[in-house]
């Protein structure tokens, strides 16, 4: 599809405009955080169902193990919003008129809007199987998500979690520091078969085993099945196997949260359709975060990214550009992040979890089998495409830079000791690895140090 | 493994109710040979008349014959002020010496097998819970159900706790007399470090090192696999056992005045105090060494360790108020006050105090001087109060009695004035931060939560930028915790360490803002 419409003057600029937001999540408060900053002027109404307050998505999981209270993932403090002028509405938004440009509340008056900003968020992924809307079964995305889950296993002697993603393997952490056993099911040979190689997805795995996480892989859930009392007692797989349980976690992925939005004039797909300035079909409506899809993703990106980090962007930029000369939505080099149990992951630039030639792929696995680095290039020149590393934690800046650079692989190596972040008095892995290139590629690399000068060098700073 | 770490709690638990039911026990008769022994010449006279009904007479508790002295001698105090003998009354505090002259009987008689039954065996038990913990896991921190339990959690059996430890403050400080029993116990142990008997200080201090070390064990375990954290343990367990515990019962048995050679000036407030310099000053060469070694800490040890480390060299590598709030304290440090009214209250606390012992040193030793033509003894009185309000109150009362309401870094926070310099010093001159990694934040909030001082890490973290804190004691925890690896302590250039990025790494939409 092509960009639909022009960039020129696409919103209201009037003093004192009114901005309303709907979503309270990391892509919603970032855009009103950063109107604030540029607009002092600005009527901003930020509406939730969800919270009161902004909390931090993807500290839901710590809450249920107890790591924090609600409030600890509340990334500002309660009276913030009221001195930055951002108003905050408690109500779920029922419809809207895009004609009347006004929003009809569940509870509260209806709102008027000149300016309406769309940060609907995800909802978790139901595939339609028998027994999905039993008591005891459930996803996790929101908050009422997470006290659902306190209650459905409040007395559970044993769960099925669903799904063999980030949310999956966060959900089994979390039954698991309640002491209950789960059972993981993953439709694919192994686990995050779509986005991790196949040695990191082996790494992820062991480790899950030793939480005692009972994996089985190439294992379909069909159907869920109840008790008396409409609970669920069991699921069954597609091989028939019957599995008692009491809770079932559904972690098949999310999909965004448009219902609100489906059947109006607002132009929809998997997601809302934006174009690079995150404005939709309608004027002065813009859509961003989870909820929204691009007409034209950006080369190597999918058209909805379901990330906090592009939330974050999202609400970057459509802020920038609703007070600024508009500007592309370009988000530079991907990085992600994640932790399975003890081991985190980061990931800087593209890793596929296959490739073909010229496409050539570095790996490196620590004794313990716990730590590992792969990086991914280009054979012929050495380009590199992006890294992954486990276990170990590497400098975002340094990462950003070399992609952006487009260093080869080699340069990278050699100078990976600034990239390394881990604490202090930490092994560090720069060395082993690149003489574990030098072998793989019958080089002779030398790692390149940093020069210390002077009084430093000789106290060894 | 469930019922061993049961049988310790159990033993604990048994020996905690014994070590408290001695204070209950044993017998108290003074004799007159005792009383001369423990009092001053010119007091002996005045005391037998005084207490002449105590004498021969047989307490059986520490309570009421320490209550009854302390009538007796509240009697005749108050007659000599009514009277205006101010040169007859008597203000040296001879209660506990008194009442521990007076000890016989059951404690007395079983030193050695109460201290196995008390102190030993609950350090044992207490180990026997601890070292199995988190056998059999993959190396990890585990905060699983702290915001669950009611010890860590400001519940029933934390503010008990916190009761509790309270009680025994205001008993070590201001009612040691009550604590005589406990005292004695130790005793074998100070006759076999310094040669004399245990006093009240001596009891607390072997204590106090005991939790520094039977705690330190339990966090050798909870962050096994971490090594700023392991070495950072083993640290202060170090300078606690040797610094502050053994090294000045040597120097005791040596004549030598008791000398933590760690504890820094105005932490050691009485450093300067005239009574301090006047007993280094009198112990010869090594005194004077003392003495030139406190004042090389303060002018250089201090600004210099902490340019090139942070003030973590101390607060969380040696120091023993932070030896004890990092392993003792370590359940409760997520009870630390994150708001910014907190932190305001923090600055209005922390350097006024500073400011205050400055002044209060700066005029004694300006007295010092003058030979006391400019103040008289007043200075004297100074000293008192900041002994009682800050010293005692604040730094032991508050300090550790409120780890499980307030956490563990109350007093670091809020009242140490050598914090309050380092804090300085960190804060402006400085190579350590700090720093985030990019745009991998997620504000979950772990490192906020667990942070003991209040700061809001993430409120850095979030933005991208470095942590540049005074009050950070570089204690790790932050980047411990972190599921994202976006914190890092470091030592580096100046340059560039104090940072305020607009955009954060990964979104190149926009250049420049503003």
């Amino acid at each position: 599809m092509k960009e639909t419409r022009h960039t020129g003057d696409f919103y209201i600029r009037s003093k004192g405009r009114r901005i309303v937001i709907i979503g309270n999540g990391i892509s919603g408060i970032t855009c009103a955080r950063h109107i604030r900053k540029r607009d002092s002027e600005a009527h901003i109404t930020i509406i939730s169902g969800e919270t009161e307050h902004f909390f931090s998505r993807t500290a839901l999981m710590y809450v249920y193990m107890g790591h924090m209270k609600h409030e600890h993932t509340k990334p500002y403090e309660d009276w913030f919003w009221e001195k930055n002028r951002l108003q905050l509405v408690h109500d779920w938004v029922t419809s809207i008129d895009f004609e009347q440009k006004q929003l009809q509340l569940q509870q509260q008056e209806p709102l008027q809007y000149e300016i309406l900003i769309l940060a609907l968020g995800s909802k978790p992924n139901m595939f339609g199987w028998p027994g999905q809307e039993l008591q005891g079964v459930q996803g996790l995305y929101s908050y009422q998500d997470v006290q659902r889950m306190n209650e459905n296993t409040a007395s559970c002697q044993r769960a099925v979690v669903v799904g063999g993603g980030l949310i999956g393997v966060e959900m089994a952490e979390m039954l698991l520091s309640r002491k209950i056993p789960v059972t993981f099911l993953v439709r694919e040979e192994r686990f995050w078969q779509g986005v991790l190689p196949k040695e990191e997805s082996e790494l992820g795995m062991r480790h899950m085993r030793e939480h005692h996480v009972d994996l089985r892989l190439q294992t379909e859930l069909q159907e869920i099945l109840a008790d008396d009392s409409g609970r669920v007692r069991a699921v069954v797989t597609r091989a028939g196997e019957e599995i008692p349980c009491q809770f079932v976690g559904l972690a098949v992925g999310v999909k965004p949260n448009i219902d609100l939005v489906r059947n109006t004039e607002l132009e929809v797909n998997m997601g809302i359709l934006v174009d690079q300035h995150f404005a939709t079909n309608l004027p002065n409506v813009f859509a961003i975060g989870d909820c929204a899809e691009y007409r034209v993703p950006l080369p190597n990106r999918k058209s909805v990214e379901q990330v906090w980090y592009t939330g974050r962007m999202h609400g970057e930029t459509l802020a920038h550009n609703l007070t600024r000369e508009p500007v592309h939505y370009n988000p530079g080099p991907w990085f992600n992040s994640a932790k399975f149990f003890d081991i985190e992951y980061q990931t800087y630039g593209m890793v596929p979890n296959e490739w073909e030639e010229p496409v050539q792929s570095f790996y490196w696995e620590h004794a313990s089998g716990k730590i590992a680095f792969r990086a991914v290039f280009n054979g012929k020149d050495k380009r590199l495409h992006g890294v992954n590393s486990f276990g170990m934690r590497l400098r975002h800046e340094f990462f950003d830079q070399a992609l952006k650079e487009n260093r080869t692989v080699e340069e990278v190596l050699v100078k990976l000791q600034e990239a390394l972040f881990d604490p202090e008095f930490y092994e560090q892995h720069n060395h082993e690895m690149l003489q574990a290139y030098n072998r793989q590629f019958n080089t002779s690399l030398q790692p390149e140090k940093k020069k210390k000068k002077g009084l430093l060098a000789v106290l060894g700073l | 493994m469930k019922a061993i770490q049961k049988t310790g709690l159990g033993i604990f638990l048994l020996a905690l109710l014994l070590f408290n039911a001695l204070l209950f026990m044993g017998q108290f008769e003074l004799s007159e040979a005792q009383l001369q022994e423990a009092v001053k010449p010119e007091h002996v006279e005045v005391l037998r008349q005084e207490l002449q009904p105590m004498l021969g007479k047989t307490y059986t508790s520490s309570f009421g014959f320490a209550s009854d002295f302390n009538s007796y001698l509240d009697n005749y105090n108050e007659e000599r002020q009514r009277s205006q003998q101010w040169d007859r009354v008597i203000w040296d505090n001879y209660a506990f010496a008194l009442t521990r002259a007076a000890s016989q009987g059951f404690v007395e008689n079983n030193k050695l097998l109460l201290l196995l039954l008390t102190v030993i065996l609950g350090a044992a038990g207490a180990l026997l819970n601890i070292l199995p913990k988190h056998r059999a896991e993959p190396a990890g921190i585990k905060n699983n159900g702290v915001m669950f339990s009611s010890n860590k959690s400001r519940g029933v059996v934390g503010i008990t706790i916190g009761l509790y430890l309270t009680a025994i403050y205001v008993l070590l400080y201001w009612y040691p007399e009550y604590i005589v029993n406990w005292a004695l116990l130790v005793d074998p142990l100070s006759y076999a470090l310094s040669g004399g008997p245990a006093s009240q200080w001596f009891l607390y201090g072997t204590i106090y090192t005991l939790a520094i070390l039977v705690m330190g064990v339990r966090m050798l375990r909870k962050y096994r696999g971490n090594n700023y954290q392991m070495i950072r343990t083993a640290s202060v367990m170090f300078f606690q056992l040797s610094f502050a515990f053994l090294i000045p019962e040597i120097l005791v048995l040596l004549n030598l005045p008791w000398y933590d050679l760690k504890n820094i000036w105005p932490l050691d407030y009485d450093f300067f105090f005239d009574y301090s310099v006047a007993s280094m000053l009198g112990s010869g060469s090594i005194g004077l060494f003392l003495f030139i070694w406190g004042i090389i800490l303060i002018i250089l040890g201090v600004p210099l360790f902490t340019y090139f480390y942070g003030k973590r060299w101390y607060c969380s590598w040696v120091c023993g108020c932070g030896g004890l709030a990092e392993t003792a304290g370590d359940p409760y440090r997520h009870l630390s006050d994150k708001s910014l009214k907190a932190w305001k209250v923090e600055r209005w606390m922390v350097y006024p105090i500073l400011v205050i012992i400055t002044v209060i040193t700066l005029l004694t030793i300006a007295n010092y001087f003058t030979e006391f033509a400019l103040l008289k003894q007043s200075t004297g009185v100074l000293h008192q109060w900041y002994g009682f309000l800050i010293g005692s109150a604040f730094a032991g009362v508050v300090g550790v009695g409120f780890y499980p309401l307030m956490g563990n870094r109350v007093w670091c926070r809020y009242g140490c004035p050598l914090a309050a310099y380092l804090g300085i010093v960190q804060r402006f001159k400085s190579r350590f931060r700090i720093t985030t990694n990019g745009g991998q934040c997620i504000s979950c909030g772990n490192c906020s939560t667990y942070c003991e001082m209040g700061i809001d890490v993430r409120w850095y973290a979030q933005r991208g930028q470095n942590i540049v804190r005074a009050s950070c004691v570089g204690c790790g925890i932050c980047a411990s915790v972190c599921p994202r690896g976006v914190l890092k302590l470091e030592n580096g250039p100046e340059q560039g360490r104090i940072t305020d990025i607009p955009v954060l790494t990964g979104n190149e939409s926009i250049k420049v803002l503003n």
